[in-house]
């Protein structure tokens, strides 16, 4: 099922304050989609007006073409997983995962075989398969994780929204099913939104990414271009820890304030500009400035974290384990030729394709 | 009230609980009341004035209101004392006990006045023990002290309670070990954040002893001007068809009940606000 | 652990125990010692007497009245107050609570002002041979307005924390309203619910004042059991009185023991 909405906005009750502030996104059929975010930043609203939770609002959320907002909810083929899975606590597994069918008006009910059977299937599909009759209080997190979805899935939705749906779980079991979810949401050929606050797992389990920030949408997109060609620096500092450095843009190249740093060309403008990049990205070479190198304790993915002494400040940078020869060595320069250029929180029209490193694809941005 | 009727989604259910709620308070609540409040106003300013100059009204109202003050001025050490045992004493048969306490907002008032009548009466249990020392209580208004007690206790209680269970015990223990005294130590350290639902528990009683009458019209002895409550004297007045005096006694009883219902609200607010200042810091 | 040392907790408990014996105790047990001075034949012929078994009859039916209109409204108004958020929502919850500060005489003599003979009504009631005050309709009036607030009040601290995803997840698999609130809201809530139906049933069998204003106070057809107490008590028929008094206070008793359970119940499982 795809979703289209526009320019939909929401004000928060008894406040003027807008929750959501004219979002327009498109959904396609069959796409699995992650909308990230600081909190507070519009995400959950967005996927609770989706499935008509709250309202009133303004603007348009069509799903298949169609408004849903007045139909019953049972017309509308969505499943929904809460942040704390909402199990009906007085009730077994069983019961939790039959309600979507036991609430069907007479008619459209299957007979109780078709359901028992129903759930069966589900139980299976969920891996607990024995569980049927316990409370969700006699559950670990993730099963009870599981149950809340197999219960969104009994009534065969189109549309599977899932608001925050492994806040509550451990590391190990967060990537179980995280993995398992993506290959559910591939075998059913779902459509699939997803709201978290970890980009990680965004990056993880989504094909794209939405990422939101006060009620509006502040970039959509691929998780490598997210990266690549951030749309504000915001959005690059949300992806992930990132460098920050204030400079110029004069006849092709920009300079950084900081001497020790060095310049790189691009082609725009001349005028201020920041640059934006990310840890490991930078490189010392051996002349260029006066910056000093310490090693510290640490590091992340087999690289070495390092501390470099500029003119005023201290960064961060990770490296290759051998290159940490260059500590305690003086006269550094530091290299940040892969930065991402932004004027005035908009990228620098022009700024130099990334310089190629061998895990980032060439972009340009438009 | 202004009710956000327009919603296009949403839980389901608003209108209709609205509507239901609606017609439940206004046919059983708000109409009676509405009738109270109006009814002075019916028949002429000057009615009224007549209905207010009424001596034996006033003391009614003294009696109730003196009674109530004390009777919950008593309840306060005892309630303390009751919440105190429940929450922090290893106390064998707590839970009975916890329930018992609640026995006085169960019990049928009438079943209460002739117990507590009986009780301390010339030739009951306490009565006669009481009578030898030559105290009466029974038929004064040292009765109406005793019933009043009775049914205002568990109020302060219920109130001390919860605020007490969120007071780490560490903090007693702190002011021990910087050297307090025990009686510096409770005057310091742990009276303070009590002293906001002793308030209201007082404020909570007392609404409810002046408005009492079951427990203790056959304690009373209702002697005109001496041992005579404002809710009697309402009956008397209803007796006696004068409608205007009735609703005269009613309507300084139920605004005296407001004023202590607002102050008790307020202080809630107050001790929530102080319990999450404190969770947070 | 920060307790009281060994002796204070002794002179702790013993004051206890001493204040709870002799406040609350004591008057029970009088009232079953009294009902008992001429022995449990003599008490049980006292119940089977005509006035008697009319005042049970009743007290039972209004009690059985209000607690079913009360209960029905109480969900309503606690599902209205802890499931949305509106303005005015604080003023209603206040209307809510208001009977519990008004003193019981008034509770019964707002429905004299309104259906009485000076009342708003009476003389139209009059006309049309219609008896309201003094009569059963009074009476149950009078004990709906007393026992009004206490199934909402117990309901709404348990909805309030019960939050509404449970209903929103029910809403989203297909359930109406009613369907919410009978198969998800109400199961998960019904110790607070039996405990606040409780509640009220105690309170509507025991009210006095309000219905003493009410009731014409005719043996055998408008007196309930606690003013048929008064009478026994004040026509020196003091056994039957007790015995009258016991059976209430056996309710009572009945009421708080299991009240005291279910809420030690509600309050674990919604921790």
């Amino acid at each position: 099922m795809s979703v289209q909405i526009q320019s939909l906005t929401r004000r928060a009750p008894n406040a003027s304050r807008k929750m959501l502030d004219g979002v327009s996104l498109t959904i396609e059929d069959g796409a699995f989609v992650a909308l990230v975010g600081p909190s507070g930043a519009g995400k959950t609203t967005l996927l609770r007006t989706i499935a008509g939770l709250d309202g009133p609002y303004e603007g348009t959320v069509l799903v298949d073409g169609q408004v849903l907002a007045g139909r019953p909810m049972r017309e509308r083929r969505i499943g929904f997983v809460f942040q704390n899975y909402a199990l009906f606590r007085h009730m077994t597994v069983a019961r939790n995962i039959s309600f979507g069918l036991d609430v069907l008006p007479r008619g459209e009910r299957p007979d109780r075989g078709a359901i028992a059977a129903r759930v069966a299937e589900l139980l299976e599909l969920i891996q607990l398969p024995t569980l049927g009759g316990a409370y969700p209080d006699q559950l670990s997190g993730g099963q009870r994780q599981r149950v809340a979805l197999a219960r969104a899935l009994a009534t065969k939705p189109g549309l599977l929204l899932l608001d925050e749906p492994f806040g509550a779980l451990d590391p190990i079991v967060r990537r179980q099913i995280r993995r398992w979810l993506r290959g559910l949401h591939d075998q059913l050929g779902l459509t699939t939104v997803l709201v978290t606050h970890d980009h990680d797992e965004a990056l993880e389990v989504a094909d794209r990414l939405v990422v939101m920030q006060n009620g509006r949408i502040v970039q959509e997109a691929a998780a490598e271009t997210l990266d690549a060609a951030p749309a504000t620096p915001f959005v690059m500092e949300f992806l992930g820890e990132a460098l920050e450095f204030a400079g110029r843009v004069a006849h092709g190249r920009f300079l950084p304030d900081d001497p020790n740093v060095l310049s790189f060309a691009v082609s725009a403008g001349d005028g201020p500009a920041t640059a934006y990049l990310r840890p490991h990205e930078a490189r010392l070479v051996a002349a260029g400035g006066a910056a000093r190198a310490i090693p510290l304790t640490g590091g992340q993915g087999g690289l070495r974290r390092l501390a470099v002494a500029l003119g005023t400040r201290e960064v961060e940078i990770l490296v290759l384990p051998e290159r940490l020869g260059q500590a305690g060595t003086e006269g550094l320069g530091l290299d940040i030729g892969r930065a991402r250029l932004f004027r005035d929180g908009a990228p620098l029209a022009g700024a130099p394709p990334v310089a190629s490193g061998q895990e980032l694809p060439r972009v340009t941005v438009g | 009230m202004v009710f956000c009727l327009r919603r296009r989604d949403g839980l389901p259910g608003l209108s209709i609980s609205i509507a239901f709620t609606l017609v439940w308070i206004g046919l059983i609540v708000a109409l009676p009341l509405t009738a109270l409040v109006l009814r002075p106003w019916q028949e002429g300013g000057g009615a009224m004035l007549r209905a207010l100059h009424d001596a034996r009204m006033y003391a009614a109202l003294r009696v109730s209101f003196g009674c109530a003050a004390l009777a919950a001025a008593i309840d306060v050490p005892l309630g303390l004392l009751l919440a105190w045992a429940l929450v922090r004493a290893r106390l064998p048969g707590r839970r009975a006990i916890d329930a018992l306490i609640d026995l006085p907002f169960a019990l049928p008032t009438a079943v209460t006045g002739i117990t507590l009548a009986t009780l301390y009466g010339p030739t009951g249990w306490v009565g006669a023990l009481l009578a030898r020392a030559g105290i009466r209580v029974a038929y004064t208004p040292a009765g109406i002290v005793a019933a009043l007690m009775f049914v205002g206790l568990p109020f302060i209680v219920r109130a001390v309670e919860p605020v007490l269970r969120g007071l780490p015990p560490e903090l007693e223990e702190a002011g021990l070990l910087l050297g307090a005294s025990p009686l510096q130590n409770f005057r310091r350290v742990i009276l303070p954040p009590l002293l906001p639902p002793l308030v209201a528990g007082f404020s909570l009683a007392f609404a409810r002893c002046i408005g009492e009458y079951g427990s203790v019209i056959f304690i009373a002895g209702n002697q005109p001007f001496h041992s005579e409550i404002a809710p009697l004297l309402i009956v008397v007045r209803l007796q006696e068809y004068d409608y205007n005096g009735a609703t005269a006694i009613a309507l300084i009883l139920l605004l005296s009940a407001l004023v202590c219902m607002t102050g008790v609200a307020a202080l809630r607010r107050r001790v929530s606000r102080g319990l999450v200042a404190r969770g947070a810091a | 652990m920060g307790g009281p040392s060994r002796r204070g907790n002794a002179v702790l408990v013993a004051a206890t125990y001493l204040t709870v014996l002799a406040v609350l105790v004591l008057p029970v047990l009088l009232v079953m010692v009294e009902a008992l001075r001429t022995g449990i034949a003599a008490a049980w012929r006292s119940l089977l007497d005509p006035d008697a078994l009319s005042a049970i009859r009743l007290t039972l039916l209004v009690t059985l009245v209000a607690t079913l209109v009360n209960t029905a409204g109480g969900i309503m108004a606690a599902w209205l107050v802890t499931k949305y958020r509106f303005r005015g929502r604080g003023v209603l919850v206040a209307l809510i609570e208001l009977p519990i500060s008004v003193s019981p005489v008034i509770a019964g003599l707002v429905w004299l002002l309104l259906f009485g003979r000076q009342g708003w009504w009476g003389g139209w009631l009059d006309q049309h041979d219609i008896q309201i005050a003094f009569a059963t309709p009074g009476i149950l009036l009078a004990t709906l307005f007393v026992t009004f607030p206490y199934v909402a009040r117990t309901l709404m601290p348990f909805m309030e924390q019960q939050g509404r995803e449970a209903e929103e997840a029910a809403f989203l698999l297909g359930a109406g309203f009613w369907r919410t609130l009978w198969r998800v809201t109400l199961p998960d809530a019904r110790w607070a619910l039996l405990s606040g139906i409780l509640l009220t049933t105690a309170r509507g069998i025991g009210e006095f004042g309000a219905v003493s204003v009410v009731s014409g106070h005719i043996p055998g057809l408008t007196e309930t059991m606690p003013l048929h107490i008064e009478t026994l008590y004040n026509g020196y028929q003091t056994v039957a009185a007790f015995t009258m008094a016991a059976l209430l206070a056996l309710i009572a008793m009945a009421t708080v023991l299991l009240r005291s359970f279910l809420e030690h119940d509600f309050r674990k499982a919604s921790s």
